[in-house]
């Protein structure tokens, strides 16, 4: 895992070799600095060296220190450029994954998962890679220079580091290990608080009208008190760390006076020697302690690494790998050969069950089933946003594999089920279909969608700005914008799937006019429900349970298909008295 | 209507400073107050702790100076180790003190935070819960959950250790500053002089970094907000081959961020080897200084010299020279006090930023609640036998709006579900007019259909009947009672509604239907379920009633989420029905079996519907065309055929293109 993240410090490697390479410079300074210390008592004070020497070795101290701050400060900037450098193409490249995903993919990785992986995961990987190229050469760095300082010291005396650091390794071992655990099941109630909260939000119409704040404010107490019982049971395990490890410093101050004090008595070692023995093992103790630090970061961070890399994992299952770069989609046709599809592969039943059908370029072909019959999933396949599991789908008589993804889809312009409008202008909205559409084109665009007025009717016209998700337009006017917006791309094929349901009857029926005079040589596919918004179509295709039940004209399928019948008298029992 | 969207991200210009600072800190502190005995005793651990460990270095001084130092070159006896022994001991004693109380007030402090996170998440949802539905309109649900995520984060980071370090690090401070008084004065002069220049430092560094930090939480804002909106509209990038273009204004705010973060993170880091450093030059003055007076054979000029020299008015113990032990301690104090005031002067942007955090999350729970004067209140009645309505506890199936008059009589008004208007006009933002002298009325049982173009207002009409808004001219009554007179909970209670986006939310079927009536029985669930045509279709999923389906009712098709609705719906079983638009992405068949079964429900019901599809109108006792916030026509289906008006153009219009 580290392996595959280190790849994204590209750019940033010299400065992820520096910052070790300078803090490498700040600990061999700082550790030699107890050593000057013990001149100074030891031969200065006590040796009668004289003010002198006290003076010599103190201001070689300054100088290490002045030296010893240089580099810190330079790793500290090093160690910032190639930590945010990596964070930053971490998440460049988890973004630009996302965009390489199918819509198979995404309906994996729910979004807000994925938003959370983008954000919250990489802030921690960016930070656990800082700290750890500073950290991880710093401390252990440390411990050894500390270590062969305090043997060169007094050899005898250093046993004790070799009773003491094993067991606070395996102490701390222990606690992290346990901690893991503990971590993840943090993490996951953090999920799904907000999991809880975001489904209020969304829902809070639903929650007024039922007046049911009350449950809700009950729903969230059992997530809000899950995620503070799980912190703390994490939290208090990883605690245990600062006494273990500070009851292990003292242990060695403790030994070193007894035992040191001993051989100054016997005078082995020098007063000076024993106080520079005691700074080192706060040194080496500190090392450890920062040591362990960082492995609770890694851990911690395993959990964001792994999320982070399982959307790098993820392969994108829609590719271009069969395509021809040359090939342009020829016309609108479609044709579909005994097609199956299922979502998932071990699903026994197929969503589409061998379905065949030939639509000409130019058609309108009308697609009408009931709920769960599969007409998205039906339209889906034709841009490739789901690849079918058996048959052939040919567009332009070409398999649509043949094509590179976006010509394909370049070609199809869908209008999907939920409408998704992006912050920004209106007129920055429409571009989506074509980023160099003049203000004609945009309004005529407009005009056929039925939108055109209403756009007016805004103080900004179309330069109106929409929030996030666009929630100040009404559903019929989201969704007359999206197919204005499809209309833009100047498509060879037009599907709408459902895209006029919040649409008024009038204005559906206009929005139909407009596109049977404009829209000559496009192919177009409606799925709907109303047989008022297909009954005009070349072909009619009664889908059923994933099977193909019937295809005909408005008349020809009312003569004949019992489905179809039945869908178009409901519809008229309800509407003539 | 409602156009005070903020741009870009939901957290577009987080991390300004506090506003005021006072106000949210007491406040702060108001919650954490709250583990008043806790904190205390938190309080004197860390007092303990901290003192521990500097008691812990002088003793190591004393130890040398009076254990070890009077011991050289002799050849000790057992009984001249004793005050060695005795001191070790002392140490010892002293340092387990120090670890126990460490670990005692971290495990406290942990609950504490925990503690006081968790109340005050629960006091910002639940304050959230009770505001009014235009707040959440002038809101992105983003910047909301910012307040629950980064923002709770950054006040767990502060209460979990900027109040510990804060009072440790104070204590560390003085209880070192006095220490190093008792030892010498002398070089504790030195020390103030060297604290000058490392507060000048932190200044110049601190200020610098605040200001990268600023820019980099603005630039966090932006690259969040930017991968909210379009991971949620992925779909859509997808559709119109739009990676590119999005990839490569996502590498713009990228690149700032990291240009900001890296400066940020630059500043931050570098303030450590600084004052690390620092230290060691200071111990070298301090050293040579120290070595100086010594050689000198100086006085120490200790306080504790001084109170010596006051108690023995012997004016030599002034010039009690300064130690070897003395000056070793004195010199691992010199170390020990820089560390602290590094931290404290870092824990101050730690404390900045959670306390703009907090502001922000206070400013929700601050937000006005919705408003309810109403005082009419839904009882359970039963009437007796000569007709006069009496409150009762049980359910009787018959319902009361009860009605406390100003003179202290009660009255009792069936529940029976007449809806008036009267004259009503109403604005969103008071400035444009969604609803123009609308008077209609609904007696019980009655179907009011609302016909129009999107936009003209129908919607506008159910949320003012229950009070998602409230009307500003005319008046809407309900049973007789003016709305704004009945409690809000009871009237939503005395309604149910069918909205046009099904939100179900993550729970089992079975829970999903319950929400309409939170006691039902199985019994009853089914029965609705079977009344909205949705038992087929849940009996034939995995575990039945028993399925676990997801918030955003991922694994249910829309027509099914749809039904289940409508079960929902039903199981509240109210006088009163809103269905807005509710049937329109159901298909054709199943619409009509929910047809027959909504023809069940509405027996005896008063609906308001809102229907695209003139099919589903058509049988209304009453349909309303609505135009620009006006009625323009009423009457029923064949009255309006008659008339040849707009709603006979609609109606025409959809068979013309049959």
């Amino acid at each position: 895992m580290i392996k595959k993240l280190l790849k994204y410090a590209r750019g940033y490697r010299i400065y992820s070799l520096l910052a070790p390479i300078t803090i490498i410079g700040e600990v061999i300074l700082e550790v030699r600095i107890p050593l000057l210390m013990a001149d100074i008592v030891d031969i200065g004070i006590n040796g009668g060296g004289g003010i002198d020497y006290i003076l010599e070795k103190g201001l070689q101290m300054v100088l290490m220190a002045l030296a010893s701050l240089t580099c810190g400060a330079m790793s500290a900037r090093f160690a910032s450029v190639a930590g945010m450098g990596f964070g930053s193409n971490v998440r460049a490249a988890l973004f630009g994954k996302v965009q390489d995903f199918s819509f198979a993919n995404i309906d994996k990785f729910s979004t807000a998962s994925l938003v959370t992986r983008l954000t919250t995961d990489v802030n921690t990987v960016q930070n656990t890679y800082m700290m750890v190229i500073r950290i991880c050469v710093r401390s252990p760095i440390m411990f050894c220079m500390a270590i062969l300082c305090a043997i060169e010291f007094n050899a005898k005396l250093s046993v004790v580091f070799a009773v003491v650091v094993p067991m606070l390794v395996f102490v701390l071992a222990f606690i992290i290990s346990k901690a893991f655990p503990l971590f993840k099941q943090m993490f996951k109630r953090y999920d799904d608080l907000n999991a809880t909260v975001q489904e209020d939000l969304i829902a809070i119409r639903v929650v007024k009208a039922f007046v049911r704040s009350q449950h809700e404010k009950g729903r969230f107490k059992k997530s809000n008190d899950a995620l503070m019982n799980a912190s703390v049971a994490a939290e208090r395990l990883v605690i245990i760390n600062n006494p273990a490890m500070t009851l292990c410093v003292y242990i060695c101050i403790i030994s070193a006076l007894w035992f040191g004090g001993g051989f100054v008595i016997e005078g082995s070692m020098q007063t000076g020697e024993l106080m520079g023995f005691i700074t080192y093992i706060t040194q080496i103790m500190m090392s450890l302690m920062m040591i362990s630090m960082i492995f609770v970061m890694i851990v911690t961070s395993k959990a964001a690494g792994t999320r982070i890399l399982e959307v790098i994992d993820e392969l994108p299952d829609i590719n271009d790998s069969q395509a021809d770069e040359s090939l342009s989609v020829s016309d609108g046709s479609i044709e579909m050969r005994n097609v199956c599809f299922k979502y998932n592969k071990n699903a026994q039943k197929n969503v589409l069950d061998n379905v065949s059908l030939s639509i000409k370029s130019g058609e309108t072909v009308g697609i009408i089933g009931g709920t769960g019959s599969a007409k998205t999933t039906l339209v889906q396949l034709i841009p490739r946003l789901y690849d079918v599991t058996q048959g052939e789908l040919l567009v332009g008589g070409r398999k649509v594999t043949d094509y590179k993804i976006n010509t394909l889809r370049d070609a199809v312009a869908m209008v999907l089920q939920t409408n998704v409008l992006f912050s920004g202008t209106i007129a920055e909205n429409l571009r989506w279909g074509n980023a160099d559409a003049t203000q004609e084109q945009i309004e005529e665009a407009c005009k056929i969608a039925q939108a055109h007025d209403f756009v007016e009717s805004f103080p900004d016209g179309y330069e109106t700005d929409l929030g996030q998700g666009g929630v100040n337009l009404s559903g019929g006017q989201k969704q007359r914008l999206c197919i204005a917006r499809a209309l833009l791309k100047k498509p060879k094929i037009l599907i709408l799937d459902d895209s006029t349901s919040a649409v008024d009857t009038a204005t559906d029926a206009k929005i139909r006019e407009g596109f049977k005079t404009s829209l000559g040589d496009v192919t177009t596919i409606i799925i709907a429900q109303r047989v008022s918004s297909i009954s005009h179509a070349d072909k009619i295709v009664v889908l059923d349970d994933g099977k193909i039940n019937a295809i005909g004209t408005h008349e020809e399928l009312l003569e004949n298909n019992e489905i179809y019948k039945e869908v178009y008298t409901s519809q008229q029992e309800g509407s003539v008295a | 209507m409602k156009n005070n969207k903020p741009k870009g991200g939901p957290e577009g210009n987080r991390f300004q400073k506090p506003k005021n600072t006072g106000k949210t800190f007491s406040r702060l502190v108001g919650y954490i107050g709250k583990f008043k005995s806790r904190l205390l005793l938190v309080f004197f651990l860390v007092i303990i702790g901290s003192g521990a460990n500097v008691f812990g270095v002088y003793m190591i001084g004393d130890t040398i100076d009076n254990g070890i130092v009077p011991l050289i070159g002799t050849t000790p006896t057992a009984q001249d180790f004793l005050p060695l022994i005795k001191r070790i001991a002392l140490i010892a004693v002293v340092y387990i003190c120090g670890a126990i109380s460490s670990y005692t007030y971290s495990r406290i402090m942990i609950g504490v935070a925990q503690g006081t996170l968790n109340t005050i998440r629960r006091d910002l949802f639940d304050n959230m819960q009770d505001l009014p539905i235009s707040f959440f309109d002038s809101k992105t649900h983003g910047e909301l959950m910012s307040r629950f995520t980064n923002d709770t984060d950054t006040l767990r980071e502060c209460i979990s250790q900027s109040f510990i370090q804060a009072i440790s690090s104070t204590i560390t401070v003085v209880s070192t500053f006095v220490m190093m008084c008792v030892i010498s004065m002398k070089l504790t002069a030195l020390i103030i002089a060297m604290l000058f220049i490392m507060m000048f430092i932190i200044k110049f560094v601190g200020s610098r970094s605040a200001h990268f930090f600023r820019r980099q939480q603005k630039a966090v804002g932006a690259v969040n907000g930017y991968i909210e909106e379009l991971i949620e509209g992925q779909k859509v990038v997808k559709v119109f081959c739009h990676e590119k273009a999005v990839k490569s204004d996502f590498d713009v705010l990228n690149s700032e961020l990291r240009h900001a973060a890296t400066n940020a993170n630059t500043y931050a880091s570098i303030i450590m080897p600084i004052m690390g450093n620092i230290s060691y030059i200071n111990y070298a003055a301090t050293a040579v200084i120290g070595a100086y007076i010594m050689v000198k054979g100086a006085g120490a000029f200790g306080i504790g010299d001084i109170f010596s020299a006051l108690f023995s008015w012997d004016a030599a113990v002034l010039a009690a020279p300064l130690t070897i032990g003395s000056l070793a301690s004195f010199l691992q104090y010199t170390r020990q006090f820089s560390q602290p005031i590094t931290q404290i002067s870092q824990q101050f942007n730690v404390i900045l930023a959670a306390l703009a955090g907090a502001e922000r999350i206070f400013e929700i729970i601050d937000t006005p609640h919705e408003e309810d004067d109403g005082y009419v209140m839904l009882v359970n009645a039963k009437k007796d036998e000569n007709g006069n309505i009496t409150e009762c506890e049980e359910k009787t199936g018959l319902w009361a709006w009860k009605h406390n008059h100003h003179d202290g009589t009660t009255t009792y008004v069936e529940l029976k579900g007449d809806v008036r208007f009267h004259d009503v006009t109403f604005s969103y933002d008071g400035r444009k007019t969604v609803l123009k002298n609308v008077s209609l009325y609904a007696r019980p049982g009655e179907k009011i259909a609302f016909v129009g173009s999107t936009g003209a207002g129908k919607t506008t009409i159910t949320n003012l009947i229950n009070r998602f808004y409230d009307v500003q001219e005319g008046k809407i009554t309900y049973d007789g009672i003016n709305i704004k007179k009945i409690k809000k909970d009871d009237l939503r209670r005395s309604l149910a509604m069918v909205l046009q986006d099904t939100h179900l939310f993550t729970g089992t079927v079975r829970e999903n239907i319950a929400y309409g009536k939170l006691d039902a029985t199985q019994e009853e669930i089914e029965r609705a379920a079977k009344l909205a045509n949705a038992h087929s279709f849940i009996t034939r999923l995995p575990q039945g009633y028993d399925t676990v389906i997801t918030g955003d009712g991922g694994n249910l098709s829309q027509g099914q989420r749809q039904l289940l609705a409508i079960a929902r719906a039903a199981v509240a079983d109210p006088p009163v029905l809103i269905l807005d638009e509710a049937t329109s992405s159901i298909d054709t068949r199943t619409e009509h079996l929910i047809e027959l079964g909504m023809d069940r429900l509405m027996a005896g019901r008063t609906v308001f519907v809102i229907a695209h599809r003139l099919s589903t109108v058509r049988n209304s006792n009453a349909i309303m065309v609505l135009e620009h916030g006006e009625i323009i026509e009423r009457g029923n289906h064949d009255d309006l055929i008659a008339q040849q008006g707009k709603y006979y153009q609609l109606y025409t219009g959809q068979f013309e293109l049959d």
